[in-house]
């Protein structure tokens, strides 16, 4: 019973990254700079690299013939639980830098909290991960102010992107009743109490970028009920797409 | 002959390289964490450098045809904690590094004024000078930053800092 939850909170951790993973891989050789490029790239490897470490551990748990593949490639829609922020599209640099900004921050309170569970395997990959994500905050940072501070055009920009992407903020803190069970047993984190630590790094960022804080209320939700937005189908089609037509295949 | 110590092991070991830093044996890198024999039976206990380093796996097979070549019966285990640090790389591995051309990392508080173009610290692996300038945090691969000396004009990576 308990190791069902547990799965499913591995679900709840590792989809975020490798959704966001995803999203940023299809900037591979896309990138508006041979340095940007390879730096979400890196930060895209970093966030697989963590998602094999939550789903080798969840298929443990699961047993029967789970595998970190079947568990990444091989649900449907509906049972993946990641967040909505991170599955919005690159529209423009300005968006892909505000999501990783908004999840970045975010990433690095969660992952201080795992470090502290009493289940060993979560912990360890935790403080396994979190030597990556502090890079990525100092790289999504910098370029917020850069690009608030930088000339009307770009300042227009992320403002825009900022102001589209705030509704979609506040799911990253909303508990589900599998969350709430975790932190009561010491394993998860409480994802509620977050909330002030992680308003006041993002403020200090957005205001030294002479950016605005949006004020709009955080209305978008579901993804962690599996309730996604219409881009999810597409991010499916393509990221199964291997292991739906040639089942089990490996490289 | 089959060695039957852990040491001999370790000399074996030696001749096991990252495939991207081929220079630099997994044993000066610090991946291997424990070694335990039983018979001819090997058990390696190994831990990534970062999360999605696509070398582990690399790794992993090459310790495991190594081993195995000389008579032994290899599994190779992934160990996550305690989480691998560039404190863990010997000092001959700093010196390979140098040597290969890959600046090696610097102590943590000096790494992050390089990472964020505070300061310039980082030594030109090329001619020797400090006068060097950020180009990226993110270089070739996951562990390296891009460096380029102002002197010498030579782009240069920079092992980052992981603690």
């Amino acid at each position: 019973m308990v190791k069902e939850k547990l799965y499913n909170y591995l679900l709840l951790l590792g989809d975020n990254s490798m959704i966001l993973g995803h999203r940023l891989s299809e900037l591979c050789g896309h990138g508006p700079s041979l340095e940007t490029d390879i730096a979400l790239t890196n930060i895209s490897l970093d966030l697989f690299g963590q998602v094999r470490h939550y789903f080798q551990y969840a298929a443990e748990l699961k047993s029967e013939n789970a595998t970190e593949d079947s568990i990444a490639m091989l649900r449907y829609p509906h049972e993946y639980r990641n967040t909505l922020l991170v599955e919005q599209p690159n529209t423009d640099f300005a968006y892909i830098i505000t999501r990783q900004f908004l999840f970045d921050h975010f990433h690095l309170l969660l992952l201080q909290e795992l470090m502290e569970s009493n289940d060993k395997q979560l912990s360890a990959i935790a403080h396994k991960s979190i030597k990556e994500v502090r890079y990525h905050v100092r790289f999504s940072s910098e370029w917020m102010k850069r690009l608030g501070d930088g000339t009307e055009r770009s300042h227009e920009k992320v403002q825009a992107a900022l102001d589209y992407l705030w509704p979609y903020v506040g799911e990253l803190l909303q508990e589900t009743p599998t969350e709430a069970e975790m932190k009561a047993l010491g394993v998860g984190a409480d994802l509620p109490s977050l909330e002030a630590a992680y308003l006041s790094r993002i403020k200090a960022t957005i205001e030294e970028a002479t950016l605005t804080l949006p004020t709009a209320p955080w209305t978008q939700s579901g993804g962690k009920q599996g309730i996604h937005t219409e881009h999810f189908g597409f991010i499916l089609s393509d990221l199964q797409y291997m292991q739906r037509t040639y089942p089990e295949m490996t490289w | 002959m089959v060695a039957t110590t852990i040491a001999d092991i370790e000399r074996h070991l030696v001749e096991v390289s990252d495939p991207e830093i081929p220079v630099l044996s997994i044993m000066d890198m610090g991946v291997v964490r424990d070694i335990s024999l039983d018979g001819k039976q090997v058990l390696v206990k190994i831990t990534p450098t970062y999360s999605g380093c696509p070398a582990m796996d690399t790794i992993a097979t090459e310790i495991k045809i190594k081993l195995d070549s000389l008579g032994y019966q290899t599994k190779v285990k992934l160990v996550l904690a305690p989480a691998w640090t560039t404190d863990w790389i010997t000092p001959r591995g700093r010196a390979t590094l140098e040597a290969y051309g890959i600046a090696a990392p610097l102590e943590e508080s000096a790494d992050k004024a390089a990472l964020m173009g505070e300061s310039r610290i980082v030594t030109c692996t090329n001619c020797g000078s400090t006068n060097t300038r950020l180009v990226s945090q993110f270089g070739s691969t996951a562990c390296k930053a891009l460096f380029q000396c102002n002197d010498c004009f030579e782009p240069f990576d920079y092992f980052k800092c992981l603690k």
